[in-house]
């Protein structure tokens, strides 16, 4: 995490689009991911899109929000809001300890925070290394994977942070969440 | 992000401000127009002289920049305000109505340019011949006494009858250029009022290595056939009177033309190289502040006064502002936070620092509100704008509408002001196109022929609020719940509230132009209104009368910065509640609670049984207290004036806070307005009033969303 951290300090401020799934983009060209654990699952984000990362904090909930929305939290001033990655990949809330790390990242000109086990490493591969996603029942939509990457022995499942939480699925998340509220569901477990 | 940009060149600079003040001008300007046609006598002369001013500074500065097309137009609209302050033409509807057109195509052309755009060639023309037209139908302005430099082929005609002949002389100080004004404009302009003959003297003129360029060296001899009045010709030379020798004299048309030796009156700038007086000139005058000394000339116009303006404001950038708005903002964050430990310390001996933190609190408030009161501004500049649309529309539509204005002066932050525009304009189109009635209908109706809109602002309990209100047919009922049928939005078989259905002109896709017209009617208008208002963390309502008229009431913060609110604790959580909304609270008591319809609860308080709403319920929040009688009702009042009783835990004390954008991260939140960070530096959610309601009241035949039973059952947390 330290090293992690520290890289991101420089990051720039401005987000990069991600590398695509389908058509892999100028072979020898490096790419750098974050890679952050879940679980014992392997996770990585554009370099570019981080801005940086903090340790967990409590937040502030919102009512009748999916379960993956945590809350929201204040980033030296702004509200931003922080998503439960392991819970948008129906794996159940996670249980946050001090331990838990933030991952804020640009969207789409939003600031959110990716809640995160822990932050493993820096990733650099080229982009020929990054292979397209394998159509296998997997428990993560592959909508949500930009690619497949190795790093040394361990699989790296890169993320596509814009369609994971974009606007759109989160406006359609909330119309879900009051209709659940609506119909008398409970929202929690 | 402002930093990204670069350092603008020192042109950009003035460019920028050239186009700051054309858009204060023109603001100006068409406020004027505005009020013009019901100015008397002697206001009227004033504001003319007002426009003109405003129109010659537009003007003048475009020259500077060489941007073509505005000077073209705002000649031209000066040449038409010149002839009407000479009262040649009067103030006839139509002829505001022209300048009103001039304007606005001057706005337009003052846009395209600042984007870098050509102007359209076609519409400055005509919008030029319009102008021209104007003074060209009356009798003693002949054809070419005023002519825009665009039309400038048809300026050799021949000197009429009764025209006059001019001998002027003119001799610019550097102080000319100083205050921006530029010779050529004057030689345009002279040529604009008749046949003019130009000779230049350029013998002061110095070699290349010697000369000052700040410093002017040439003179002109003009020889003008103008049937202008002596009087039009001094106008020309009124901005620069102070800044130039001049000597205008008229000469018999038969007389050859007078002898061009430099022939100068004194300077009254501080001119160095001015060649002294020869002998045939007039005597030097006394004073600096001289108007254009003419040989038997008349007392000079009243307008001239004017011209020196205190300077009582001062142009600030916005993002200075705001950064300022932020600082003051984090100041009462960490203000908050110091009171809390304060608290503590107080208790352990330490008054003096407790005493100390309160009068700092007392200055943090001032400073705040000082700082406030710079972004604040009158709607006015907003209310302006909307004579003119009713004029627009009332004639596109066929209808007479009088419009009446009111608490123009209320203030407003400054960003509301610009967002208030679009929604406004939008109320008063849907007021005007499907409120009012057509003339014969409403006498027929047994109403005036001219309808009445009413549009008024007020400040109540730290909210704006504006109306509008129309003496129209009111709200069709039967038809908006037919298309609302239609169109999907409603079930066939719902029985609504009449307000309900008034309600539902506010539905995303409704609208009740049976044709779409290009007035309103597009199905956007008040669907686009609710949310643009609740953007700005206000609510719009409407309230009808069938026959009478309708009512649209907009409340919205006065500022979207701060405001006073009290910490309500439901479970785990901290709410904000705005304290402008809340009436009083009260514990309950099991017996006060009725349950109405075997779902809703209300409380009988003060003879009214107000309706309770458990925001715990409402956002699904656990941990809390689950004795009836353990908590507290906060009876709020919502923007339709309804009260409102909110179930909540505790009251955890007032605190004045910074209002932070949701929506800037994430989405809206329904029953939330926005958010603020507490002392401790968390994140609390500012409840929305009316948003709260919302969620309770069965919409389009729909249950209610939330359950509001706040019976301990019903209180399990997950």
């Amino acid at each position: 995490m330290t090293t992690a951290s520290n890289q991101s300090n420089g990051a720039p401020v401005l987000p990069a689009t991600l590398t695509d799934a389908e058509g892999p983009k100028s072979d020898d060209v490096e790419s750098q991911f974050i890679t952050f654990s879940i679980g014992s699952e392997e996770y990585g984000v554009d370099i570019l899109v981080v801005r940086e990362i903090i340790a967990w904090t409590e937040v502030t909930q919102l009512p009748n929000t999916r379960e993956f929305v945590r809350g929201v939290m204040n980033l030296r001033g702004s509200i931003l809001p922080v998503f439960d990655l392991r819970c948008r990949f129906g794996m159940g809330l996670t249980e946050v300890a001090k331990t838990h790390v933030i991952i804020i990242v640009y969207v789409q000109d939003k600031l959110i925070g990716i809640l995160a086990d822990s932050v493993s490493q820096i990733l650099v591969v080229k982009n020929s290394e990054i292979r397209p996603v394998p159509d296998v029942d997997l428990v993560v939509d592959q909508e949500f994977l930009a690619g497949l990457a190795n790093s040394e022995d361990r699989m790296v499942a890169v993320l596509d942070v814009e369609h994971l939480f974009d606007p759109e699925m989160l406006r359609d998340s909330v119309d879900k969440a009051r209709s659940m509220v609506a119909k008398g569901e409970s929202n929690g477990d | 992000m402002a930093k990204q940009k670069g350092p603008l060149s020192q042109i950009e600079k003035f460019r920028a401000t050239f186009f700051d003040e054309c858009a204060e001008r023109l603001t100006e300007i068409e406020d004027i127009l505005e009020t013009l046609p019901e100015a008397d006598e002697e206001t009227r002369s004033e504001r003319l002289n007002e426009l003109f001013r405003a129109v010659h500074s537009i003007k003048g500065g475009a020259g500077a920049f060489n941007f073509e097309d505005i000077v073209k137009v705002s000649h031209a609209l000066e040449a038409a305000l010149d002839h009407m302050r000479s009262r040649q033409i009067t103030t006839s509807e139509d002829a505001i109505e022209k300048l009103i057109d001039g304007r606005d195509l001057l706005a337009d052309i003052v846009d395209r340019v600042k984007a870098g755009k050509k102007a359209i060639a076609k519409r400055v023309k005509e919008t030029v011949r319009s102008l021209e037209a104007l003074f060209a139908d009356v009798e003693l302005a002949g054809a070419e006494s005023a002519e825009a430099p665009s039309t400038e082929d048809i300026l050799e005609t021949a000197p009429k009858a009764d025209s006059k002949r001019f001998a002027i002389k003119f001799k610019p100080t550097a102080r000319l250029f100083e205050t921006a004004n530029d010779p050529l404009l004057i030689v345009r302009e002279l040529k604009a009022l008749g046949d003019l003959k130009t000779s230049l003297d350029a013998n002061l003129l110095l070699p290349l290595e010697k000369l000052n360029p700040l410093e002017s060296y040439l003179m002109w001899s003009f020889d003008l056939t103008t049937d202008a009045s002596r009087d039009a010709v001094e106008e020309i030379f009124e901005f620069v009177a102070d800044a130039c020798a001049l000597r205008i004299e008229e000469v018999s048309i038969e007389e050859p033309e007078t002898a061009s030796e430099a022939e100068v009156v004194a300077s009254t700038g501080p001119t160095p190289r001015v060649p002294p007086p020869p002998p045939s000139s007039p005597p030097p005058t006394p004073s600096p502040q001289n108007t254009p000394t003419a040989v038997g000339s008349e007392p000079p116009p009243p307008a001239k006064v004017s011209s020196a303006r205190k300077i009582t404001s001062v142009r600030v950038d916005l993002d200075r502002i705001d950064t300022l708005v932020n600082m003051v903002g984090e100041l009462v964050i960490t203000q908050a936070m110091l009171e809390q430990y304060g608290e503590a310390v107080a208790l352990h001996g330490g008054e003096n620092f407790h005493r100390g933190l309160e009068t700092m609190s007392s200055h943090m408030r001032d400073l705040q509100d000082g700082v406030m009161a710079v972004r604040m501004q009158p709607v006015k500049t907003v209310f302006a704008r909307m004579p003119r649309l009713i004029r627009e529309l009332s004639r596109k539509l066929g209808k007479k509408v009088r419009l009446t204005l009111r608490g123009e002066d209320t203030e407003v932050d400054k960003t509301i002001i610009e967002l208030l525009s679009d929604p406004l304009t939008h109320m008063i189109r849907n007021s005007l196109d499907h409120g009012l009635e057509m003339p014969a209908d409403r006498l027929a109706a047994g109403k005036t022929e001219e309808a009445e809109i009413i549009l008024s602002a007020d400040q109540r309990s730290g909210r704006i609020i504006i109306e509008v209100i129309d003496d129209g047919a009111g709200i069709n009922r039967e038809r908006v719940l037919g298309i609302a049928v239609e169109r999907g939005l409603v079930d066939a078989g719902a029985e609504l509230q009449p307000e309900e259905i008034d309600d539902l002109i506010f539905a995303p896709g409704f609208s009740t132009a049976e044709e779409v017209t290009d007035v309103s009617g597009r199905g956007v208008g008040m669907d686009v209104v609710r949310r643009s208002v609740q953007e700005l963390g206000g609510r719009v309502t409407v309230l009808s009368t069938p026959g009478t008229g309708a009512r649209f009431i907009m409340a919205l913060p006065l500022t979207l910065a701060v405001m006073d609110g009290m910490i309500v604790r439901v479970g785990d959580e901290k709410y904000i509640l705005p304290l402008a909304c809340i009436i009083e609270s009260l514990q309950l008591a099991p017996e006060d609670v009725q349950t109405v319809m075997d779902q809703a609860q209300v409380v009988r308080h003060r003879d009214e049984y107000i309706p309770l709403v458990s925001l715990a319920s409402l956002f699904n929040v656990g941990g809390g207290l689950l004795n009836v009688s353990d908590r507290l009702v906060v009876f709020v009042e919502t923007g339709m004036g309804k009260t409102l009783g909110l179930v909540v835990d505790d009251l955890l004390g007032q605190r004045q806070v910074v209002i932070k954008s949701l929506e800037e991260n994430y989405l809206h939140v329904e029953g939330v307005s926005a958010a603020t960070i507490l002392g401790d530096g968390r994140v609390a959610l500012i409840l929305d009033v009316d948003g709260l309601e919302g969620m309770i009241v069965p919409m389009h035949g729909f249950q209610s969303r939330a359950a509001i039973n706040i019976l301990p059952e019903n209180e399990v947390s997950p």
